[in-house]
């Protein structure tokens, strides 16, 4: 008989650590390499090879150094990472061997000194200059994190109740348990990080304010909520962010559909998809308006929804949410064909007339990404692409007003190393500006 | 499929492996399924005097995910009675007519004492008698083992002894714990002794444990140094076995050398008798996985043969043995340069590091479009794999200035991707004895020796 998970085990994170024995195989296996390319492949540029060197000579507080020093959230990268494409997909074993497991050797380190209170960072000589960071997700971390390194008084005001920005309410509790998260916040407190949670800029808090208070600020204020589909009854949809959030904050409250179809075929869209599945939903359809080939999520992660017994519906274009008795019942969808080829190179999707044809559902999540941060708009700071402009130096065009992460990310995929990046490189930015 | 039937010293055995005097070979119930296995000999645990031993015996050094590369031991003679393993050896002799059971001895420094043991060997109806002047450790501080064999006056008086009695032939087992093993060997040479084996374990210890302070292994609270085996041992084993076979007196005196110290797989087999030895002996390789790896030893050893078109040991035994030369007999103008397969090349860089930071910086990084670049030198905001991938130069090789040390060759991760290539110096061939033969002056003064390098163009970087 299968005994039934509680939603919190179902979701719980399913990489094991790796043990002792295996991290020091696994380490031993790595061969050193010089001036190696899993590094240059790293956002972050982690010393791959030293921090794996580290753990095979059983020098884990090191090699945690080495991973936090040129990393802070290195214990959320080690989860959460797209490794594949970024330093185990350079690394030199790939071609003929299996690379090595760096995100999970990281994730063994950066545990050892999580586990045992230990802390390898410390701030640096106060400067008695202060500095306010809005928006604690990994890029204000980063960044608060970093300016502590180098001396400086920093303040972090966050709108939502709890720390840690996506990291701690929208990746997926398979990839990054909140503790995981809230731990990495509390490091950053005790490098002399204020945190204060409750704090909105444009509601509660005014720029005006800050440049008064502060010598610098740093924007990170994410992307906004789920885009509207605009179509008829979309008040019956779910906002998959808000899906994924309670399935990290409060699982066992959740309501899931016996069949769920999901809008959106990125990483997000894997993940809501994969939340329905493991949380008991009968049955779990992603809807996408193009095909396999276009579809935004890394291939690791669509072969992972296959496995969990997602079914997908490509060229498929959702027009209304159906409704009997105030409950959904369906979603309302066209069939497409893919079209000439747009500027970015992809395929343009276009409507085939009349085919029209209803997928039953009783739960439908739309995963269509975020909006654009609404705060540049507010603030009056100027824009690319609807994302906030920034200079080589990761200042808006306000002088002293700096920004990184998700809410710059005009090209490019955005993923929390390069957030931590942008906070990193721009906290030197900042130090630098203060001189 | 080749012949492996081995003839030592008028000791025969179906094929050239066998057990190490040493655990494996501890008692006739091991032995017998030893030579279920396969093997074609075996050396019996040193027998003699009564021993106590400890625990904590064997401490190992180990190399990243390669366990045991060698071990240590501080474990004495057998500890089990004398008539016990006398009556075993009979045993085990009968129910194994074809296989080699030899004895392995050592008894107090006295010519009965050892009369005694010989004729107790013989009526066992064993085949031989290896003289174990090796054990470094508690049997040397009772003035036996390897105090016996590091002074060649002794082995060669109680080899004398033996020789008066022995009717079956006699191995002397030498110590590598010496300065130079041709002087005991020639000792054993100069007693009649029948053969020769080596080598017994090195004198090591093994380390320290960094938690606890305490010696490793930790005896009762002290530690000392203790024999030490294995695959980290076979470069002294085939130093000292290649000495003895260009020894004028011992190669002279025609003794068969039966080789040891590190044999782990059939290559290194084939090495020991390429180098002169004409039976093998196992002992750690054993210890770590058993009788089993005799199968390999065997099969191994006849396919590589075959492939030789070898199809005696007779074919292979001392074959590469005149090719060990001294340094002055080396021709000082064969000239090799490193050459980097780009194909098989996976850009680690470790040939890089090794020889820009320690050798003659001769490795440069070109990138695809043939530009030298330093190492870390990309823009910190590039990142990805695909960048880090097809950005990454590649290790050349700056032949003209390569002096063929064969670092990189040696440090190089994937197999043939580094090849040490023959290139011509343009120099006449030419050995430092014959320099120093016709022009003295040039080995003893750098300004002459700087006008010969004008002279045949040779160029130091
Ligand atoms: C569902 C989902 C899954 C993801 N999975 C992965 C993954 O597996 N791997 C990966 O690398 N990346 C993943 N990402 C992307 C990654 O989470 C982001 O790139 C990263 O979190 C960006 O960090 P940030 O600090 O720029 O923004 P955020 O993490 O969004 O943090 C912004 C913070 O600012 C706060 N804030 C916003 N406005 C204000 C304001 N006006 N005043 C005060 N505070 C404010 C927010 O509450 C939030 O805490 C995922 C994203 C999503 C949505
Ligand atoms: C634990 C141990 C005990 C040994 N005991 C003896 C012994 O009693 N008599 C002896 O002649 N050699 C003894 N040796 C040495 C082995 O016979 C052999 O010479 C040596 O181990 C080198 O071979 P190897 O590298 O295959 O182990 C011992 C070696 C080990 C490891
Ligand atoms: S590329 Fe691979 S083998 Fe080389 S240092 Fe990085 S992890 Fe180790
Ligand atoms: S052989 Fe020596 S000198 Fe030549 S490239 Fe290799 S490491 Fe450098
Ligand atoms: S060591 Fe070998 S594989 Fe590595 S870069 Fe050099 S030649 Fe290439």
């Amino acid at each position: 008989m299968q005994q039934t998970a509680t939603p919190g085990q179902a979701l719980a994170e399913h990489v094991p650590p790796l043990s002792a024995h295996e991290a020091i195989v696994e380490a031993n296996r790595c061969l050193f390499c010089y001036d190696a390319p899993c590094t240059h492949a790293c956002p972050t540029h982690i010393d791959i090879p030293r921090f794996i060197k580290k753990i095979s000579t059983d020098n884990l507080i090191g090699s945690a150094r080495t991973i936090l020093d040129a990393n802070l959230l290195g214990s959320t990268c080690a989860r959460v990472c797209p490794v594949q494409e970024l330093c185990e997909g350079a690394c030199v074993l790939g071609s003929e061997h299996k690379p090595i497991s760096i995100g999970r050797l990281q994730r063994y380190s950066t545990d050892h000194i999580r586990q045992r209170g230990i802390d390898v960072i410390h701030a640096g000589p106060a400067t008695g200059k202060r500095v306010v960071v809005v928006g604690a997700g990994p890029a204000g971390l980063s960044c608060a994190g970093q300016l502590a390194r180098l001396g400086h008084s920093v303040t972090v005001y966050e709108k939502r109740p709890l720390a840690g920005g996506l990291s701690t309410y929208g990746i997926i509790g398979l990839r990054e348990p909140v503790d995981a998260s809230l731990a990495e916040v509390e490091m950053i407190k005790r490098l002399g990080v204020a945190i204060e949670t409750g704090h909105e800029l444009g509601a509660n808090l005014n720029l005006d304010d800050l440049l008064r208070s502060f010598e610098a600020v740093f924007l990170s204020v994410g992307l906004g909520a789920t885009p509207a589909l605009d179509i008829p009854g979309e008040e019956h949809i779910v906002d998959g962010l808000a899906y994924i959030e309670q399935s990290k904050i409060d699982p066992t409250a959740m309501h899931i559909g016996r069949n769920v179809v999901v809008i959106g075929a990125g990483n997000t869209a894997i993940d809501c998809a994969t939340i329905a599945k493991r949380l008991g939903a009968e049955s779990v359809t992603m809807v996408y308006r193009r095909t396999d080939r276009e579809m935004t999520a890394y291939p690791h992660e669509y072969e992972f929804v296959k496995n969990e017994g997602v079914a997908f519906r490509f060229l498929t274009q959702p027009i209304a949410a159906l409704e009997l008795n105030g409950k959904l019942v369906g979603l309302k969808c066209l069939r497409m064909k893919l079209g000439a080829l747009d500027a970015s190179a992809r395929p343009t999707s276009e409507l085939i007339p009349d085919s029209d044809f209803i997928l039953p559902a009783d739960q439908v999540v739309k995963a269509i990404g975020q909006q654009k941060p609404a705060i540049a708009k507010k603030l009056g700071l100027a824009t690319e692409k609807g994302y906030l402009k920034v200079d080589d130096n990761f200042m808006t065009s306000i002088s002293k007003v700096y920004s990184g992460g998700d809410c710059i990310r005009s090209k490019g995929s955005a993923s929390t190393v390069m957030a931590v990046q942008d906070g990193k490189l721009a906290a030197h930015s900042i130090h630098r500006s203060l001189y | 499929m080749a012949d492996l039937t081995t003839r030592f010293a008028g000791i025969k055995s179906p094929n050239p492996f066998w057990l190490a005097s040493a655990p494996p070979s501890n008692s006739g119930a091991q032995i017998h399924r030893a030579f279920e296995a396969g093997w074609g000999g075996a050396v019996w645990k040193t027998i003699g005097p009564p021993v106590l031993n400890v625990s904590n015996r064997y401490g190992a050094w180990h190399s990243g995910n390669q366990k045991m590369l060698a071990i240590n031991n501080v474990e004495l003679i057998s500890d089990r009675p004398l008539e016990v393993n006398l009556r075993e050896m009979a045993e085990v002799k009968r129910a194994w007519p074809d296989r080699a059971v030899i004895a392995s001895a050592m008894v107090e420094s006295n010519r009965m004492a050892w009369h005694t043991i010989v004729r107790q060997i013989e009526d066992t109806g064993a085949d031989g008698i290896e003289l174990n002047y090796g054990c470094p450790h508690g049997m040397s501080e009772r003035g036996m083992g390897s105090a016996v064999g590091q002074v060649p006056e002794y082995c060669e008086q109680i080899t004398a002894w033996v020789m008066e009695v022995s009717k079956i032939p006699v191995i002397v087992k030498l110590t590598p714990n010496i300065t130079n093993i041709v002087m005991p060997a020639r000792a054993a040479v100069a007693a009649k002794a029948s053969a020769l084996s080596l080598i017994n374990t090195v004198n090591s210890i093994i380390g320290v444990d960094l938690d606890t302070l305490q010696m490793t292994p930790n005896i009762g609270g002290k530690g000392g140094h203790g024999g030490y085996a294995g695959p980290a041992v076979k470069p002294i084993a085939l130093n000292m076995l290649s000495a003895l076979g260009t020894d004028p007196v011992v190669k002279g005196s025609g003794l068969p050398i039966s080789g040891m110290g590190g044999i782990a797989t059939w290559k290194d087999a084939a090495e020991f008798l390429l180098l002169g030895a004409s039976s093998l002996q196992v002992c750690t390789a054993v210890m770590h996985y058993g009788f089993r790896i005799v199968e390999d030893l065997c099969d191994g050893l006849s396919n590589w043969m075959d492939s030789k078109g070898m199809a005696t040991l007779d074919d292979v035994i001392g074959k590469s043995l005149h090719l060990v030369s001294d340094f002055k007999d080396f021709d000082l103008s064969f000239r090799a340069v490193a050459r980097i397969d780009t194909s098989k090349c996976i850009k680690c860089d470790i040939c890089y590091v090794a020889c820009n930071d320690t050798a003659h910086q001769c490795i440069d990084l070109i990138s695809s479009d043939g530009k030298l670049v330093a190492p870390h030198t990309y823009d910190v905001r590039s990142n990805g794999k695909q960048i880090a991938v097809e950005t990454r130069p590649q290790p050349i090789v700056r032949e003209e200035d390569c002096v063929g040390c064969r670092l990189c060759y040696n440090v190089c991760p994937v197999d043939h991707c580094i090849e040490m290539v023959e290139v011509s110096s343009g120099r006449e061939s030419v050995t430092w004895d014959e320099i120093c033969k016709g022009q003295k002056d040039v080995t003893e003064d750098w300004e002459k020796m700087k006008q010969y390098r004008d002279k045949v163009g040779i160029h130091i970087h």
